[in-house]
């Protein structure tokens, strides 16, 4: 088990491994469909970002409101495959270090990752009760009007990952299901 | 005839609805954690165990297991008997959504128009109904509380009869394949064969109801449905596509009689966290 705390550097980025377990710590943004289509429009119009994501990390999610003394309701990974049309762009115009969400993502995406130096974590989808148990302060940064999907400011403590696709472009939706095969036809399965 | 009042109807969807997002249904858990004896994943089975006590710390603290509470799916069987009074049928099923998911902090996730506006409803409304007429002097309501995640890996295949059993075969493990970690598995796969294409898609979502570790009563359907288990456990994708064991925990199959030219297959995947509870006024 690998711990990280925020901001992480370059070199603990390229250190990772796809297949890695993860404890993160420290700060991360949230920001899944809408807020990203909002990104969009801001390059388009050749304005800043509302949040500066150099060096930071993204999460896709789109949490449950907060109960009553709670900081947050459930917070877990929505898919990232969604994304995949603003990411090269993002990585590119951001220097954005590392997003977190679930399932695989696009060729185009990887590359740009490859090209940044990005790491692509996966949270286990539909675990948010027991993810949002590692958040211990949040914030709305952005896009209030957007609700579920504004765009958060969280602070996480062992907040658990998975590196699904490393920054040499190592992807263990690929790699996992292809090794899992492999030894099945060894056994004879 | 009994009458039914909409007042009752509301609570009992108010109540069903917040039961769903909390409380993952015994059979689904009972089948996660048998599965995860069974994954001979390192990585999935770390990923097992946090599903598993997810489950746990969601019910135990009333969190929504997922962020995600869905489109809130209603099967409802009305009674030949019963007369309902007080309003419209599906005006307090709306209503029963509504107040459960505001006050039970669930996330709103409909927006109004698909295309263009897309502006949230706040309320989580409208329900997704569908109603059957059934004998007796009850109302039984059912929330599938239905995430977006699997949702979008459904498909529709219009097959030749001549496809027969291998080529449905062919088409549900493939389609389970490509869609990878994105439906949250281990999935409960949902199958509909037969009807014309929107009742395989009906017949796929409702096969989605059946309890986990049932056994289809038709002979020649089990038999399918334990060999598409099989073939979809062998496929490697495994717990979030990770590669392992545990890519499904069940397949149900749903059939309607078709058209001679015809033979309609829809596949429609729940997440592990298969969300549903049942009121019966």
């Amino acid at each position: 088990m690998i711990q990280l705390t925020t901001q992480v550097t370059q070199s603990q980025l390229s250190s990772l491994n796809s297949g890695d377990q993860v404890l993160l710590s420290g700060i991360i943004y949230t920001a899944r469909d809408a807020a990203h289509k909002r990104f969009e429009q801001a390059f388009l119009e050749k304005k800043e970002l509302p949040v500066d994501l150099r060096g930071q990390i993204l999460y896709y999610t789109g949490p449950s409101p907060a109960p009553p003394g709670k900081i947050i309701g459930s917070a877990g990974p929505t898919t990232s495959s969604r994304m995949d049309t603003y990411t090269p762009e993002l990585l590119a115009s951001t220097g954005l270090a590392a997003m977190i969400g679930k399932g695989n993502r696009s060729p185009a995406v990887i590359e740009a990752m490859v090209k940044s130096g990005c790491v692509y974590f996966a949270a286990v989808g539909g675990a948010g009760a027991l993810l949002s148990k590692h958040i211990i302060a949040s914030e709305i940064i952005c896009y209030e009007d957007l609700g579920a999907e504004a765009v958060h400011k969280l602070t996480v403590k062992d907040f658990p990952l998975i590196v699904a696709i490393d920054s040499k472009g190592v992807n263990l939706y690929q790699k996992g299901p292809e090794e899992y095969r492999k030894n099945l036809s060894i056994k004879g399965i | 005839m009994r009458e039914i009042h909409c007042n009752t109807i509301v609570e009992s969807v108010r109540q069903i609805a917040i039961k769903a997002a909390f409380d993952l249904p015994d059979d689904v858990l009972g089948k996660l954690i048998e599965l995860s004896s069974k994954e001979d994943s390192p990585t999935g089975t770390v990923i097992l165990r946090q599903i598993i006590d997810n489950a746990h710390i969601a019910q135990k603290e009333r969190l929504p297991i997922c962020q995600d509470t869905g489109t809130a799916v209603l099967f409802v069987e009305i009674g030949n008997e019963i007369v309902i009074t007080g309003g419209l049928l599906p005006d307090a099923l709306n209503e029963g959504i509504r107040q459960g998911y505001t006050q039970g902090y669930l996330r709103k996730s409909i927006v109004s128009d698909p295309l263009f506006e897309r502006s949230n409803t706040k309320d989580n409304t409208p329900a997704s109904v569908y109603y059957e007429y059934v004998k007796g002097d009850k109302l039984k309501i059912t929330i599938l509380s239905k995430g977006g995640g699997c949702e979008n890996m459904s498909s529709l295949a219009m097959m030749k009869p001549s496809d027969g059993r291998e080529g449905i075969i062919r088409f549900i493990v493939s389609s389970i394949v490509n869609a990878g970690g994105n439906p949250c598995p281990p999935v409960i796969a949902g199958i509909g064969i037969g009807g014309t294409a929107d009742k395989a898609c009906y017949l796929a979502k409702k096969a989605l109801l059946r309890p986990v570790g049932s056994i289809h009563e038709n002979q020649q359907y089990a038999d399918l449905e334990r060999e598409l288990l099989s073939e979809i456990n062998k496929s490697g994708v495994g717990p979030q596509g990770f590669g392992g064991y545990a890519t499904a925990l069940a397949v149900h199959i749903e059939t309607a009689p078709c058209h001679i030219a015809s033979m309609p297959v829809a596949l429609n995947l729940n997440c592990h966290a298969a969300r549903q509870a049942t009121v019966i006024i």
